[in-house]
């Protein structure tokens, strides 16, 4: 006879009333683990754009995800001189405010050259870029419909080509223009601050990128070539595995300890609330427990009733979050990854907080003499 | 013939020194099949002290108890031990009835046979024909809480006799019903003792059912006095 099962059914109410604010809690839970996963993804989603096996970027830096970095435009020529480069391209990276009629975007623009490495290799509608100026290819997360005008800086660009799934390491989609667009964008000088800069004598240098990207003859080794690169002391070159561990590590760490603290008090306040729960239902049940003993039951099912309680308020409770996060992850407006793996996890972490749990109201129980079944 | 339960020199005693406090004084006492037995005593006499130890919920300090054919508390038994000789040997009635208000009145007497490890098809069998024995069957399927306070109490007669107990303690059984129910209450007890070969010990302070014994042991300060 499952007493435990014949408890939950007697006060269902209270139990399911439980279980839901359980569910809400580990879906909490579930959605940061999701979350970290989803600006993992972003991240090396946005380093793996351009299909590279080669960085090459400003001296003594890491890249242009990781810190600032400026390198000639000609670069490029040099790089794709190198034994072992099949191509190579120049790109450029900047977080830009576009408008669209009368709302405001963040994009993330990568300029690059047409036909050369970097561009957008899967369109989900329209077409590549293919005028030299004022033509966009955008991500549809933007919500800028194919055929739009845009305004970004002080021009006007129309998007002929949507991706889908690009977007960087903070959420924003990726919007692909010409490198000269993205040059003018980035280092051109409003008209009054031109001015002041060509009265000192200076003016905007249009002939610099962030980055020149390469791939690689098959079996070329990417480590030998960016050992080359290095030697010119004014160049620093970064494997495509460099790059990732790199974003990962520099880019993406915080937010991975930032979740993971999130997480791990999140559990914690779980466990505190499912001890809680459990040690209340099983003070409910004193004077039960107690006639129980009384007439023989042994310790092994009075504590199989307080564990298998536990057990099915944290299952439950996981089952009905885990399926509230899957059903709802797509309404985040950030990118939330639900792996089965991480959810396995999850699921195993909480049946061992609902057992550790249930310890305090397994404790209570064994003590609960049972003469105190005898007398009012 | 030999006493169904025989109480020997049995002493209980709380703390030590100044404090220690003597409920029970060396009782000796038989009790024989198929008697109801009545104690009686005022408040701290130690009614509770003997009921828990002819119960195998404390053990003595001193003395021992032969309930059937095993002598208890012979310095060899385990709390293990005592749980199986309650499962197997002692009922219980208490006042407030204690049925389990998340079983149904079935599995409250089911509940007891799927303790010692009976199967679900003879429980119920068992179960029913109690009920039925006490005429509540027509309620097996009720909670607890749907019940009067005499229906109640005759569902805690059914699963106090399950395990067919050779004894049956009852503590205030009747002290919440009226006197008609009251004496129902006794009436079953009675027909249970002699049709089941049991021994009854009921510890009351209800003078309505003080004739419905066939002895009455009277506690004084831990010592009978009657």
């Amino acid at each position: 006879m499952n007493l435990a099962l014949r408890d939950i059914r007697h006060r269902l109410g209270r139990f399911v009333l439980t279980c839901v604010g359980l569910a809400l809690l580990l879906g909490v839970v579930l959605s940061m683990i999701g979350i970290y996963r989803g600006i993992v993804a972003d991240a090396l989603q946005l380093v793996r754009l351009a299909d590279a096996d080669l960085w090459v970027v400003e001296g003594g830096t890491q890249g242009p995800f990781a810190e600032s970095s400026r390198i000639p435009k000609d670069t490029r020529e040099t790089v794709a001189r190198l034994q072992g480069v099949a191509e190579a391209g120049v790109l450029t990276f900047q977080t830009a405010e576009a408008s669209h009629g009368p709302r405001k975007i963040r994009l993330y623009v990568v300029g690059y050259e047409i036909g050369r490495l970097g561009g957008p290799a899967q369109l989900l509608a329209g077409r590549a870029i293919a005028r030299s100026h004022y033509e966009m290819v955008v991500d549809v997360r933007s919500g800028i419909p194919l055929g739009a005008r845009v305004r970004l800086g002080a021009k006007d660009f129309t998007v002929v080509g949507l991706t889908q799934g690009r977007v960087d390491s903070g959420g924003n989609p990726v919007a692909y223009l010409t490198l000269k667009d993205a040059q003018e964008l980035q280092f051109e000088l409003e008209a009054a601050a031109a001015r002041n800069q060509a009265a000192r004598g200076l003016e905007a240098n249009l002939n610099q990128v962030n980055a020149v990207v390469a791939r690689l003859h098959p079996g070329v080794a990417a480590e030998s070539v960016a050992a080359t690169v290095r030697r010119w002391k004014h160049l620093g070159a970064v494997t495509q595995q460099e790059q990732e561990n790199l974003l990962v590590s520099s880019v993406v760490d915080r937010a991975r300890k930032q979740i993971g603290m999130f997480t791990a008090t999140l559990l914690l306040v779980s466990a505190v609330v499912i001890a809680l729960i459990i040690y209340t239902m099983t003070m409910d049940k004193m004077r039960e427990i107690a006639t129980l003993k009384l007439i023989g039951a042994p310790d092994r099912t009075i504590v199989g009733l307080i564990v298998q309680q536990s057990l099915a308020l944290g299952g439950i409770g996981f089952a009905l979050g885990a399926a509230l996060i899957f059903l709802g992850a797509d309404f985040f407006p950030r990118r939330v990854i639900l792996l089965p793996g991480d959810a396995a996890a999850l699921g195993a972490v909480v049946i061992a907080v609902c057992l550790l749990a249930s310890l305090m109201g397994v404790r209570y129980a064994l003590k609960i003499d049972p003469a105190q079944a005898l007398g009012g | 013939m030999e006493a169904l339960v025989q109480l020997r020199g049995l002493a209980k005693h709380y703390g030590e020194g100044t404090t220690r406090v003597d409920a029970l004084r060396g009782l000796d006492l038989d009790i024989h099949a198929g008697q109801v037995v009545g104690l009686l005593g005022p408040s701290g006499s130690g009614k509770s002290t003997l009921l828990n130890l002819v119960g195998a919920i404390v053990e003595p300090s001193a003395g021992w108890m032969r309930l059937d054919d095993e002598v208890v508390y012979d310095g060899k038994w385990t709390r293990r031990d005592l749980r199986r000789l309650r499962l197997e040997k002692i009922g219980f009635i208490f006042q407030f009835h204690n049925l389990i208000p998340f079983l149904s009145v079935s599995e409250n007497v089911e509940v007891v046979l799927d303790l010692v490890g009976q199967g679900r098809p003879q429980a119920q069998a068992r179960a029913r024909e109690l009920l039925d024995y006490l005429e509540v069957g027509e309620h097996a399927d009720r909670r607890p809480s749907q019940l009067s306070g005499g229906q109640a109490q005759r569902v805690a007669i059914a699963r106090a006799l399950a395990n067919r107990p050779r004894i049956i303690l009852a503590d205030e059984p009747t002290a919440a019903l009226d006197s008609e129910r009251a004496g129902i209450v006794m009436d079953l007890l009675r027909k249970v003792a002699v049709e089941q070969s049991a021994a009854v010990i009921v510890v009351t302070h209800d003078e309505k059912i003080f004739d419905r014994f066939d002895a009455m042991h009277v506690l004084r300060d831990g010592r009978l006095t009657a």
